[in-house]
């Protein structure tokens, strides 16, 4: 069974973003793979099948490619054209249905549930969209039965379970568990990995247009913060005063 | 060309001296060190307790004798990785770092570089892994910087050895499986090393209480009262002190990258602090005073970092000699221990305690600056390095 996993390289969670002159920027932050996406690989991994690693960037994606193959997949390959330096989720999701559809012959693919720099969590729904295979989003665990999937799904109201039908997309949610380290032997491997690249005539697509645009981008307006330490006798005099103060301030 | 800015963690950009493997490691190790060791180290510190699970984590991770060949378990590193993965280590706790640094290079490396192919097999897979725990007998209660007046015996007797004697301020030796002792043979008085198993008739090794430094780790004595060791136990291929310090030499080395990690730390802590703390109406870190230490800790942990690199690049390039090791295990050593005394000062009253984590690596560097060769007699090394003189008889 072929298995595709994609990631994205992102800033560290620690990054500091700053909005200026309508332009978001992350500085020279370093590096990572998207945290939400090593939940995929878990679980891409715990498949049991080849599992390649796809992510769509500029040479320093690369790095997340790296990342992966020392968790244990076995390929990699970058989706890389200067046309798809700006695109919009939709049109990375065609780019990937692409590259999905070159590998050939894939049956599940996996996302995570979202990433931390973009934050709209859309790619995997319209990527299945392009493919025409259903979306399994926010997905906790997986059961495979010969072509068909049965899996939880974490959503607000609590959990929900679905069957479909293979192939299919999935994006993984934290609740899935806790992702493997690379191993040291895994790394030594994926550091001399040549990670093939593909551009859109290896893919056979025109450069996606755009359908979403960010004009411009500006920080949040300044929130006027003030902290009150609520003190009492006992713990039940300080709940029933933060209980006051919390109806008071038409919080509830 | 691009516009460089100036890194205040990384002045010298050693980042860019590492390749694409050794990055990956380090970034690996310290995930590893931050979420699994971190966390439980106030109160292993506190209750003197080794959570001997944490053996079998390391093993898992590839942190065991990571220099070693695959096929004996190990993951075939280079001695910069080896020494990368012991700055991440000993960033959490000194302690951490040396029981790693004894499995990897005390036990582990006299097995795979001196021991027979069988001793090989049967030891190493299972000490990489941290089935087993290893420990080194060299330190006795007379003789410390002085090895070479040792009192354990081992008496040739037919089939094999009896070994008397007793050793002290062992690292792992409470919780140790395989042991490795160094001896001298009443066949031709030399030095020699042999592999010790626990169970074996005769052999115990009680834990030392009331450490005030290195309290994550088990350190104990080994008491050997007529053990009797087969000859297959014997290691053949090494005589003299130059097989427990071919060990050493390893593990001073680790020891050199391992300082700096617990210096980083508390340079790091103090620097936050002074920034977060207003006395006066302003940060702490706005005074001169607080500005100077910065610099020089700075300063140190910068130059330090790249004289261990560069030792690691020649260990790899097997260019090194003991006089290198001396000088940057002594030099980090002391540097650090400086560090964290200072960054407890930095810390106020918040340095003393355990939650503010430098009191700890400070009594830590204590040991640290004094075990596998105090201060002073790697200074009498590069003394006599540089004289011809030797200033320790």
């Amino acid at each position: 069974m072929k298995i595709v996993v994609c990631v994205k390289q992102v800033p560290d969670s620690a990054a500091n973003l700053v909005a200026e002159n309508g332009v978001a920027s992350w500085g020279d932050a370093p590096l990572v793979i998207n945290p939400w996406d090593e939940y995929a690989v878990e679980a891409a991994l715990n498949m049991g099948g080849d599992v390649t690693v796809v992510s769509m960037g500029d040479e320093n994606a690369k790095e997340a490619l790296k990342h992966a193959l020392a968790m244990g997949c076995q390929e990699a390959i970058l989706v890389s054209d200067p046309a798809l330096a700006n695109v919009d989720t939709q049109g990375a999701a065609k780019a990937l249905a692409a590259a999905i559809e070159k590998i050939g012959d894939v049956k599940m693919a996996f996302f995570g549930r979202q990433a931390i720099d973009g934050d709209a969590g859309i790619t995997p729904a319209q990527t299945a969209r392009v493919l025409g295979w259903p979306a399994l989003t926010f997905t906790a665990s997986i059961a495979v039965d010969g072509d068909s999937v049965k899996v939880e799904r974490s959503v607000e109201e609590g959990r929900q379970t679905v069957s479909a039908n293979l192939p299919a997309v999935f994006s993984i949610v934290k609740d899935y568990g806790e992702p493997r380290y690379p191993s040291f032997m895994g790394i030594r491997k994926a550091s001399k990995a040549e990670i093939p690249l593909w551009g859109l005539t290896d893919l056979g697509i025109e450069a996606p247009a755009s359908v979403v645009e960010w004009p411009e981008l500006n920080n949040p307006p300044a929130k006027d913060v003030s902290v009150e330490i609520i003190e009492g006798g006992s713990p039940t005099e300080i709940a029933e005063k933060l209980a006051d103060k919390i109806m008071a301030e038409k919080i509830l | 060309m691009a516009k460089q800015t100036f890194k205040w963690d990384d002045p010298f950009l050693l980042n860019e001296q590492l390749d694409d493997e050794e990055r990956m490691i380090r970034d690996t190790a310290r995930r590893f060190c931050q979420d699994k060791l971190m966390p439980g180290i106030i109160e292993a510190n506190r209750n003197e307790t080794f959570d001997r699970e944490i053996m079998t984590e390391m093993g898992g991770m590839g942190l065991l004798g990571s220099t070693i060949p695959e096929e004996y378990g190990g993951s075939g590193l280079s001695y910069v990785v080896y020494g990368l993965i012991a700055r991440e280590v000993e960033r959490v706790d000194s302690g951490y770092r040396s029981a790693m640094s004894v499995q990897s290079s005390l036990v582990m490396h006299p097995i795979y570089t001196y021991g027979t192919e069988e001793q090989r097999r049967k030891y190493l897979p299972k000490l990489a892994s941290g089935e087993w725990v290893g420990c080194f007998g060299l330190t006795e209660p007379n003789h410390g910087s002085d090895p070479g007046s040792m009192e354990t015996r081992a008496k040739k007797v037919d089939g094999g050895w009896i070994l008397h004697g007793s050793k002290t301020w062992i690292t792992n030796s409470s919780i140790a499986d395989v042991f490795v002792v160094w001896a001298k043979a009443s066949t031709d008085g030399e030095i020699h090393g042999f592999i010790l198993e626990k169970g074996m008739k005769g052999l115990s090794a009680p834990k030392i209480e009331g450490k005030f430094s290195l309290r994550a780790s088990v350190t104990g004595e080994i008491v050997m009262d007529e053990v009797f060791v087969p000859d297959e136990n014997f290691f053949q291929n090494v005589v003299g002190l130059k097989g427990p310090f071919g060990c050493l030499n390893r593990a001073r080395y680790g020891i050199s990258w391992g300082a700096l990690g617990a210096a980083e730390f508390c340079w790091h802590a103090a620097r936050q602090y002074t920034l977060d703390r207003p006395q006066f109406g302003r940060p702490l870190a706005a005074n001169q005073l607080i500005q100077l230490k910065l610099a020089n800790m700075m300063t140190e942990i910068t130059l330090g970092l790249q004289s261990v690199l560069r030792v690691g690049r020649l260990m790899d390039e097997g260019k090194f000699t003991p006089e290198m090791i001396s000088l940057v295990k002594r030099n980090s050593c002391g540097k650090a221990l400086e560090i964290a005394r200072h960054a407890r000062d930095m810390h106020g009253a918040n340095g003393v305690s355990d939650e503010y984590h430098i009191i700890r690596h400070l009594m830590n560097l204590e040991s640290v600056n004094t075990y596998e060769g105090t201060n002073d007699i790697h200074a009498l090394i590069l003394g006599k390095a540089q004289t011809g003189i030797q200033a320790f008889l």
